[in-house]
């Protein structure tokens, strides 16, 4: 036994090399941990910057179940998994609502191969003149993986209400004029909202929303 | 119709025509219309608008639509509100930008599709302060449903 002892025991220096290794191993281990721990609490401390408006503790929006141009009801959870970019407006709109999803083709264009990973939603709050057809047409002429839905002037209703979203359909001389509010939501992989998309904001800063989202 | 006369309208027809743009009054430049899908029955016209003297755009036509009004965009906060312009001033010296930021002209009761590459005819009256009218014609060429003013996207 005491010859094993002898045999399996290290010389002096040998040791002192075996201890120094375990030392920096068990060190390097308590930083990786430490880091891990750290980057966690930072990212838990701060949050992420967003290009658009961060939403807080106080939740927008929610699932919803619209009409896609064929009639087909689609709800918001189908694209869980998916971050989405929802957008409300109309087809009469001559600028706002084509730049914001020209810019949308955009965004996700800047994406790379993570473009299959977004989902762009344009609901119109002028289901009465924007017809299925008009829809069908209308929305993927900007990029063909967008959808276009509506709903009954109460759906259309109950949603924008979720989200926030004014609008008013004014009659005058003859002339459809519609106001609304040109905020766009990005919603994440589960299908809570989390920035405010401003219509000032650039395909660039879609972009890196967009991105700042997929990787969270 | 005597031979002088038609030759004095063929000239003013060719004037009209051709010569306005470098004709002192009134100037549009870089016109274009937003191309449409087969369904829509109205999209917008954008265009720059200098003049010499003080003069109000007092109507618009054009052969692919029913009626062209001017409208402007307005962005109250982050609500984005749409009026239409009566009258819309061009002060002497300056220039009126109808863009996708502010002012378009409104193209309605669109009577075909637009498809990028083609041009629209456009007729634009203006009046100065003393009643004298000036008739615009201009040729503008029809950009993606997506274009923005000023970009070659």
């Amino acid at each position: 036994m005491s010859g094993g002892q002898q045999s399996g025991a290290l010389p002096p220096p040998f040791r002192r090399a075996a201890d120094l290794a375990w030392s920096v191993a068990a060190v390097a281990v308590f930083v990786a941990a430490a880091g891990l721990g750290l980057h966690g609490a930072w990212k838990s401390i701060v949050a992420p910057h967003y290009e658009g408006r961060a939403v807080g503790a106080e939740p927008i929006g929610g699932d919803f179940t619209l009409e896609d141009p064929d009639g087909r009801p689609v709800a918001l959870s189908r694209f869980r998994g998916k971050v989405v970019l929802l957008a409300f407006g109309y087809t009469r709109c001559p600028d706002v609502c084509p730049t914001t999803l020209a810019r949308f083709a955009q965004a996700r264009a800047l994406l790379g191969a993570d473009a299959t990973q977004v989902q762009v939603l344009f609901v119109t709050v002028d289901p009465e003149r924007d017809t299925g057809e008009l829809m069908r047409q209308y929305v993927p002429a900007f990029d063909p993986s967008f959808i276009g839905l509506r709903g009954s002037t109460s759906a259309t209703e109950r949603v924008a209400t979720q989200y926030g979203v004014s609008y008013k359909i004014v009659e005058l001389q003859g002339q459809v004029l519609v106001d609304h509010s040109a905020i766009d939501y990005l919603i994440d992989r589960t299908g809570r909202t989390r920035v405010l998309l401003p219509y000032a904001l650039s395909a660039q800063q879609v972009a890196r929303d967009l991105r700042t989202v997929l990787d969270d | 119709m005597s031979p002088v006369t038609l030759a004095r309208r063929c000239a003013l027809t060719i004037l009209l025509a051709t010569s306005l743009p470098s004709f002192a009054g009134v100037v549009v430049s870089d016109p274009w219309v937003r191309g449409t899908v087969p369904a829509q029955r109205q999209t917008a016209a954008y265009m720059r608008i200098s003049s010499d003297r003080e003069v109000r755009l007092a109507g618009a036509s054009s052969p692919v639509a029913g009626s062209a009004l001017v409208h402007e965009m307005r962005m109250d906060g982050d609500v984005m509100r749409m009026r239409p312009v009566d009258s819309l001033r061009i002060p002497a010296g300056g220039t009126v930008v109808l863009d996708e930021r502010g002012l378009h002209l409104m193209l309605q009761e669109l009577r075909r599709p637009l498809q990028p590459g083609e041009r629209v005819e456009l007729e634009l009256r203006f009046v100065d302060t003393a009643g004298k009218a000036e008739l615009v014609r201009i040729s503008a060429p029809v950009r993606p449903l997506g274009a923005a003013s000023g970009g070659t996207h």
